[in-house]
């Protein structure tokens, strides 16, 4: 190409004053490593999958229990002493911390921005509280007669 | 039918308003017909952008009456609500002028994602011999028929809420790569693609499954990538 076709072209070079749009990529701010982001996805898929079941368990539970009204001493008769019933009790509870933080991290994230160690360390408490109050209820309805 | 269409055109940039034309309906009319017509009969200053008018390069995605759509191949007599057609920019990306975005936050995305191709083969060896009927062959014929048009990006809800998601369309190239038996780029690859801000991002709404003009399923993809990161992951691989 000639130095006159070049000019006449017009469109070779970039105008004055124009610059290239800036990138919008940022890297994602978390305290957590990749794999563990990664990890984390999969313990709330995990956790979903018990989630299914357990959930099904206590809603076929409940409709089963109420029939002919429920009372609290009706409960307890049933759960009072039951190995069986904290084990499933306390691995619902322990599917809900696991699943209820990681859902809590994505949604805060995603509807207010907040990302980074000050979320990942909330959401971590939050399933220490989930689990702690969880386990404690498990224990009131189920553990008083066991041991 | 009535003989004209109220058309509300997106005039200006990320600020702007909408402005109405007048445009004679015409049987088998497209909305790229439609902008066309004003561009050139009405507003010579409105800014668009096209290039094929036969849905192969993917330039000339806007949103019409709400949902991001290819405008060469999308029928006004299919999207328009009565005879009011409302023709904007696609959503998720900065707005350039008038209908044109700036595509440039999308394919820094399909780099970011490794979405280019990186084989160990030289001009001295023989070519590579896939069988077309090979389950990871499959799997990229599934997805290689993308376009680049955007459509999948702006329909995203995730992108929305998150601009730093990768998106629908950068994450179907990565999905077409991991299963290329002759890219040397995986493990980079699926780490590009992992976590928060990657593959498991993605909420599986499927808007960009029901959206895409080419009715590819990048949530379909997107769906392998998780399985296939938290697979690495699992194996201390990532």
């Amino acid at each position: 190409m000639t130095e006159g076709m070049r000019a006449k072209s017009g469109g070779m070079t970039e105008p004055a004053g124009a610059t290239a749009p800036s990138s919008s990529l940022i890297p994602y701010p978390s305290s957590l490593g990749l794999r563990t982001q990664v990890l984390l996805w999969g313990a709330q898929r995990a956790s979903a999958a018990v989630l299914a079941l357990c959930v099904l368990v206590h809603l076929a539970t409940i409709i089963y229990a109420v029939r002919g009204g429920l009372s609290a001493a009706e409960i307890l008769a049933r759960t009072s002493g039951s190995m069986a019933w904290a084990i499933f009790y306390g691995v619902f509870v322990a599917a809900v911390a696991v699943h209820a933080p990681i859902g809590l991290r994505n949604v805060v994230a995603e509807t207010f921005g907040w990302r980074g160690r000050g979320l990942d360390v909330c959401v971590l408490l939050v399933g220490i509280v989930l689990a702690l109050w969880g386990w404690r209820a498990v224990y009131a309805v189920v553990g008083s007669r066991i041991a | 039918m009535s003989a004209t269409l109220k058309v509300r055109v997106w005039r200006g940039t990320e600020s702007g308003s909408y402005q109405d034309f007048p445009v004679p309906r015409h049987e088998s009319q497209t909305v790229l017909d439609v902008v066309t017509h004003i561009q050139r009969k009405l507003d010579p200053t409105l800014s668009y952008r096209y290039a094929c008018r036969v849905g192969m390069c993917g330039s000339c995605a806007m949103t019409v009456n709400g949902k991001a759509r290819w405008t060469c191949r999308t029928h006004v007599s299919v999207v328009a609500d009565g005879d009011r057609v409302e023709i904007g920019p696609l959503r998720n990306l900065p707005v350039v002028k008038d209908l044109v975005a700036d595509m440039a936050p999308f394919f820094d995305k399909w780099a970011a994602a490794k979405g280019r191709f990186k084989g160990t083969a030289t001009r001295h060896d023989d070519f590579a011999r896939v069988q077309p009927d090979s389950p990871k062959r499959k799997l990229v014929d599934e997805s290689i028929e993308c376009i680049g048009c955007g459509v999948c990006y702006s329909s995203c809800d995730v992108v929305t809420w998150k601009p730093d998601y990768l998106g629908p369309a950068a994450l179907t190239r990565a999905w077409t790569l991991v299963n290329d038996v002759r890219d040397d780029a995986q493990r980079e690859r699926l780490e590009a693609v992992a976590g928060d801000a990657g593959c498991h991002s993605c909420h599986t709404h499927m808007s960009c499954t029901e959206r895409c003009p080419k009715a590819l399923s990048p949530t379909a993809g997107i769906a392998g990538l998780k399985r296939a990161v938290l697979s690495a992951a699992l194996k201390g691989e990532l």
